[in-house]
């Protein structure tokens, strides 16, 4: 049990040497603005390597009646054309599910599925090539909308339920009850550099695929089944991504599996690089949701009950829409005890890109819902929003109860009370709150509009397994440090972090530590980096590897200078050693002179974690990050066009291993998140083909979208959880910050019939979707 | 006669004989050069991982250097010039130069892949700013880096490395040297290079350009390629023979005669929304920031928008509004047509055999008409109209609409005039009673479209809207000024910057 003092732990614990905590500069950040950091793309290319491009369908569901694939052929550089009787193993590439061929085999069953691959002497070539294959459709129906698919009962996995007590009662007792329904798009990853892999032959059934992902081992499981190989015959390789943002967890897998089987069919190295329009026509992105929901609450404004059913957009093959969708389940809670809960989750199979990860994973598709309504509680009540929200706050401690998720894990380290106060007072709130009402009173067009949102995002793979990582750490005798371990770096800084782990665990300065690639014949069987969780597993296991290094040489300092191995300190570069300061290289190479083992292996697993799917109840997370924040917007009401006029936000990062980098992650994640709800929307016309492909048609935030006034800071905490040197996890929960910013725009859509109103505003909220919602509030108004 | 393209590269003259007229420069850097810092991210001059800067003499013999997407760029296009890339920036002892150093300092590059081309940008701004003291205002800032996409840090610590860069120690540039580099690169004859039956060509006159046009009237017409280059990239057309107009010295020419202003064919977006904003400032610098990206308007050009005449270009509904002249050439001679007439449908203009354009002419300010023109797009920077509007009237001392001229893009197949609204406000007071009446007119003037910028409802609402806005910004009775009806100029409070 948990008590006020243990979930809130400001204090900071000195340490004498520290290279944890610091805002160490990423370590490719030079190698970046340089242009030398090298991306798969960016590889000498070996001698006689091909290229590949894919031909792809141009039918949202349809058979294939014939197909002739002469004119691909005959196209200049063409080396050869491959379809899925050429793969020798299973043409399959599906993360959890095999319904996911790697190649169609007959059926298409979207616009933009690979049908076949063209090989050719040049990029350019192949791409030419791909587009001259003639083939002859026989079309079939084709489900396009979430609410199509759940009309139509078609799924990718069957529909979850997660219930507790009775919530139809609840909703019947309730003193106020609402109604409604929202609709959240999707996002594309828009990872800068597109999916890419390079497939390089080596001797006996050996292939070497280097390769922009996220899950180097189940690229190696896939690449393996494709080509009926074992997994020790393949090595898959990343140094670094040029973004990945989920997009890279399962599909990359296509990309991978596509290089290795021209590689394997022509023994030549083949690298598939796709072209922007193609990345975007062919891969997944976050799952658009579809929401019903009917809630009860009291005067107060104190939820009661909560039902609510949501079906996402899956695409046509599950991928990873069904833990997507366990994580909207449950984070529809956000910071809020919800009372008796009824969530039904559908993954609506359609005729479009098989949706995947994406940053957040679920967690913003359920917990904007619950955000949504609050805010539609606060207007029927006449409340300000922020009291609602507070009021329904999850309690403390047992003391204070409604501590329990609707999913069964108790809350132990809740701060949002904390934390939101200190952002109400930083932001002052309450007095921007009363301006805005005076500028709106007495603004004709443009109304400016305010929100605060809270975040709690739970941190660990729901599935428990994959919450285990491994390193290995080598100390050379020069005293120079090289770390391997399981994450990936996408930019988020990873490599870093790790590297701080380490040098700080071996008392040495951060530039004596070095991180290789990630390859899978160094650390293996290796969980995704996802989830948030990279730098918690993988720092731990790279800590473990250090310490049975640090403690080897701790023994031996003793053997060496006498005293105890406890009060060995290793620190500033040096060895202190009963009453002697060795310096590092020096007694490592002396302690390799004696035979000690200068390197070692590390392996981390998160304790106390549990999920049972079948009730989808247990204990997923090891602990919740949290944070909040405030936005104002100013609104033109005859265009729908807004500004983000300024931000104030605090996240909890624990005691953060390096606030830099935190900070430019909560930064990045809040302008991405804002993208999400505003200006990113995914188009498909009405032959299901998605008619924003490319970022003409596609618009992620610009330069001009971040806020002069952005004031984004680290809430002082420590994690209640053992994480490595209780630091939280940064990567996805403040995606979900610049909620703030779709609510504010609300506000300001309410603000034109005096908040009497509940705006339907659809996110995206572009332009056209605010004017739309300013247009239906001014109509309610007038009866 | 094909001749090797030259450009001064890595401090030495670089020459390429081999491959197609329209392989890029990206593709050059990376595959031929195996120059790899550059990066493509898209291949249609949109995000500008692939930014490097290009310098060129410009006509009044001063050395210009610009930002410009490698990835639509045709290699031909670069003779006589210089290309910088990421690689030129560190310093010869290794130090790396103040924007990489101002990079590194505040955290901005998170996974890296967009950072060279936030470098060679914002080295383009770092020359402009050459012994200024002050830090660049966050205006200039965004204008810079408004054809640089960064999906990792929110662009906040790019920004504060753009304010940081100018007070690290600074690093001279050479334009010296430079200047005697291009210089002798410098070619007075027509310029041709051809590979495998494709020839590019790149005049120097306009007497050389109306009659090779003459001569090959099927040949591609190339300026900028920041539409051709996409053809080629994304579309893999063949363009056949390429006829570079951006050589020819005549049609750099900007001058105001007879009441209008002038701008040659070859003018890039930023000389030439430059010359019109001299005349145009409060009406046209909005649109003159928004109109692409500054890699893009530093390399297409106005009279390549117009002569391409998208129904959604930003540029025709203004031009239209304010009765501007397209000037068109031929070996015949000259033909001046207003340009709403040279629209004639969908990507149908009113072309005669061998002509292109030579010039625009853009009619001065004149007493007593009010002008003003608005974009709409889901985003601020780099982004394509949903709907533009355009607005031209006269207002007497009585407050009598005379002369409207409306015009739109995006509600039709060409960008044109809305001659209903239009009747509905000549000779009459500009009131909101007439407001009203002209909003609704739109209705019978445009049936526009639905596709992924905005719904055919959105276009019209938003069409009749910005008429509205027009009039809350011009009405005689209580103008509005624009921060208090324009979200994205609103500056109350000083909230915005």
């Amino acid at each position: 049990m948990n008590s006020k003092t243990e979930a809130f732990l400001t204090q900071q614990v000195p340490m004498a040497w520290a290279e944890v905590g610091k805002s160490h500069k990423h370590e490719s950040a030079v190698l970046h603005v340089l242009g030398e950091a090298t991306y798969t793309d960016d590889i000498p290319e070996a001698q006689g390597t091909l290229h590949a491009a894919l031909g792809l369908s141009s039918k949202a569901h349809a058979n294939i009646l014939s197909m002739d694939l002469e004119p691909v052929r005959r196209m200049p550089g063409v080396v050869a054309v491959y379809t899925h009787k050429d793969i020798p193993g299973t043409n399959d590439c599906g993360p959890i599910i095999h319904d996911d061929p790697i190649l169609s085999p007959g059926l298409v069953q979207y616009i933009g599925q690979p049908i076949f691959i063209v090989v050719a002497k040049s990029h350019e070539q192949a791409r030419r090539a791909a587009r001259k294959a003639v083939i002859e459709y026989e079309e079939l129906p084709a489900i396009l909308t979430p609410q199509a698919a759940r009309d139509a009962q078609s799924f990718v996995v069957p529909p979850m339920h997660l219930a507790r007590g009775d919530a139809q009662a609840a909703f019947e007792r309730s003193k106020h009850r609402l109604k409604g329904e929202l609709q959240v798009g999707g996002q594309e990853q828009f990872y800068l550099e597109g999916q890419i892999a390079y497939a390089v032959p080596k001797e006996g059934d050996g292939m070497h695929v280097y390769c922009s992902t996220q899950h180097p081992t189940e690229m190696q499981h896939v690449v393996a089944h494709a080509l009926h190989r074992h997994s020790h015959d393949i090595v898959v390789e990343c140094r670094r991504m040029g973004g990945a943002f989920g997009g890279k967890e399962s599909q990359s897998a296509l990309w991978a599996a596509c290089a290795a089987i021209s590689a394997a069919r022509t023994k030549r190295p083949v690298k598939l690089r796709a072209d922007r329009d193609d990345d975007m026509m062919v891969t997944g992105k976050r799952h658009c949701f579809y929401y019903e929901y009917e809630i009860g609450y009291g005067d107060d404004g104190r939820i009661s009950a909560a039902k609510v059913q949501m079906v996402s957009r899956a695409g046509f093959s599950a991928d990873l829409s069904a833990p997507v969708a366990t994580r909207a389940v449950c984070h529809f809670d956000n910071t809020y005890y919800l009372g008796d809960v009824d969530i039904r989750a559908m993954c609506g199979k359609t005729n479009t890109q098989s949706n995947t990860a994406f940053r957040g994973f679920g967690g913003p598709q359920g917990a904007i819902a619950i955000e949504y309504i609050v805010d539609e509680i606060a207007r029927n009540l006449g409340m300000d929003a922020l009291d609602v929200r507070k009021i329904n706050f999850y309690g403390r401690n047992d003391e204070e109860g409604r501590n329990v998720t609707q999913y069964g894990q108790k809350i132990v380290d809740n701060v949002i009370h904390e934390l939101v106060e200190q952002l109400v007072s930083e932001s002052d709130y309450r007095k921007r709150r009363d301006e805005i009402n005076a500028f709106n009173a007495t603004s004709p067009v443009l109304k400016r509009g305010l929100a605060l949102t809270p975040v709690k995002f739970g941190i660990a793979f729901n599935v428990t397994h994959f919450n285990q990582a491994g390193a290995l750490v080598h100390v050379y005798t020069d005293g120079s440090v090289l770390v391997n371990h399981g994450g990936t770096e996408m930019g988020q800084g990873i490599n870093t972090k790790v590297c701080q782990v380490v040098a700080h665990e071996l008392g040495i300065s951060l530039d004596l530590v070095r991180a290789s690639a990630t390859n899978t014949s160094k650390v293996a069987n290796t969980s995704a980096t996802a989830a948030s969780t990279g730098a918690d597993l993988n720092g731990k296991a790279a800590q473990d590897a250090a310490h049975t290094i640090r403690k080897r040489l701790a023994e031996f300092a003793v053997k060496l200078h006498g005293g105890a191995v406890e009060d060995v300190r290793f620190e500033a570069g040096q060895i202190v050693v009963n009453g002697s300061a060795v310096p590092f290289p020096e007694l490592v190479q002396k302690a390799y002179m004696a035979r000690v083992q200068l390197w070692s292996d590390g392996f981390y697993a998160t304790p106390g974690l549990h999920w049972d799917p079948k009730t989808m109840s247990g204990n997923p997370f090891s602990y919740y990050a949290y944070g909040a924040s405030v936005s104002e917007v100013v609104v033109d009401t005859l265009t729908g066009e807004w500004k983000l006029l300024k931000v104030n936000a605090l996240y909890d990062a624990g005691q953060s291993l390096n606030p830099a980098i935190d900070v430019g992650q909560v930064e990045g994640a809040f302008v991405q998140g804002m993208g999400w709800l505003t200006t990113e929307e995914l188009w498909w016309n009405a032959s299901g083909k998605l008619m924003t492909h490319a970022p003409s048609t596609y618009k992620i935030p610009g330069v001009s979208d971040c806020p002069e006034n952005f004031d984004i800071r680290l809430f002082k905490n420590r994690n209640v959880t053992d994480s490595i040197h209780r630091s939280k996890a940064v990567g996805e929960p403040p995606l979900l910050l610049p909620f703030s910013v779709f609510l504010a725009i609300r506000d300001a859509c309410s603000s034109v019939a005096n908040h009497k109103f509940n705006p339907p505003l659809r996110a995206p909220a572009t332009s056209e979707a605010i004017l739309n919602a300013i247009s239906a509030v001014q109509e309610l108004a007038q009866g | 006669m094909s001749e090797p393209i030259r450009f001064f590269y890595r401090g030495e003259v670089h020459t390429v004989a081999q491959g197609a007229p329209t392989r890029t420069l990206l593709q050059h850097l990376r595959e031929d050069l195996h120059c790899t810092g550059t990066k493509e991210g898209c291949a249609e001059g949109d995000c500008g991982a692939c930014t490097v800067v290009v310098a060129e003499l410009q006509p009044n013999g001063e050395v210009a250097m610009q930002s410009v997407n490698s990835c639509i760029q045709f290699v031909p296009t670069l003779d006589g010039k210089a290309v910088f890339t990421v690689e030129d920036l560190q310093q010869a002892d290794g130090a790396l130069h103040p924007v990489q150093e101002a990079l590194v300092e505040c955290h901005g590059s998170q996974c890296g892949f967009c950072t060279p081309g936030f470098a060679m940008s914002l080295w383009s701004l770092y020359l402009k700013q050459e012994g200024q003291t002050e830090a660049p205002c966050r205006k200039t800032i965004d204008e810079t880096l408004s054809g640089n996409l960064c999906r990792c840090t929110g662009y906040r610590p790019i920004i504060d490395a753009a304010r940081r860069m100018g007070e690290l120690p600074a690093v001279q540039f050479d334009r010296a040297a430079l200047k005697t580099a291009l210089q002798a690169l410098q070619r007075d004859a027509m310029f041709s290079y051809s590979h495998d039956g494709q020839t590019f060509y790149a005049p120097r006159t306009l007497a050389e350009l109306a009659a090779l046009r003459a001569d090959k009237p099927n040949a591609t017409i190339v300026a900028g390629s920041t539409d051709v280059g996409l053809w080629v990239t994304k579309q893999m057309r063949d363009l056949g023979d390429m006829i570079y107009v951006r050589m020819v010295k005549e049609l750099h020419d900007i001058e105001t005669r007879d009441g209008m202003l002038h701008i040659g064919a070859a003018v890039n977006l930023n000389d030439a929304y430059g010359a019109v904003c001299e005349h145009y400032k409060d009406e046209l610098t909005e649109m003159w920031q928004r109109f692409a990206s500054q890699p893009i308007r530093n390399t297409g050009t106005l009279g390549g928008s117009v002569a391409n005449g998208s129904p959604i270009g930003d540029s025709a509904p203004w031009m239209i509004a304010l009765g501007a002249e397209i000037v068109l050439r031929s070996a015949q001679g000259q033909r001046v047509l207003p340009l709403e007439k040279f629209y004639l449908d969908y990507m149908k203009k009113d072309w005669q055999p061998g002509e292109f354009v030579e010039a625009v002419r853009i009619p001065l300010p004149r007493q007593g008409v009010q002008f003003r023109t608005y974009k709409l797009a889901k985003r601020y920077d780099q982004d394509i109209s949903a709907v533009c509007g355009a607005y031209a009237i006269t207002l007497d001392d009585a407050g009598i609409v005379g002369d409207a001229h409306i015009a739109y893009g995006g509600m039709a197949a060409t960008s044109r005039r809305a001659p209903q609204a239009e009747a509905a406000l000549n000779g009459k007071p500009w009131n909101e009673q007439n407001l009203l009446l002209a909003m609704a007119a739109l209705a019978k003037d445009y049936t526009p479209l639905t596709d992924m910028r905005a719904s055919a409802d959105y276009r019209m609402k938003t069409a009749q809207n910005l008429l509205r806005r027009f009039w809350l910004e011009t009405r005689p009775d209580g103008a509005m000024p624009i921060q208090s009806i324009n979200a994205f100029n609103y500056a109350e409070g000083g909230a915005a910057a």
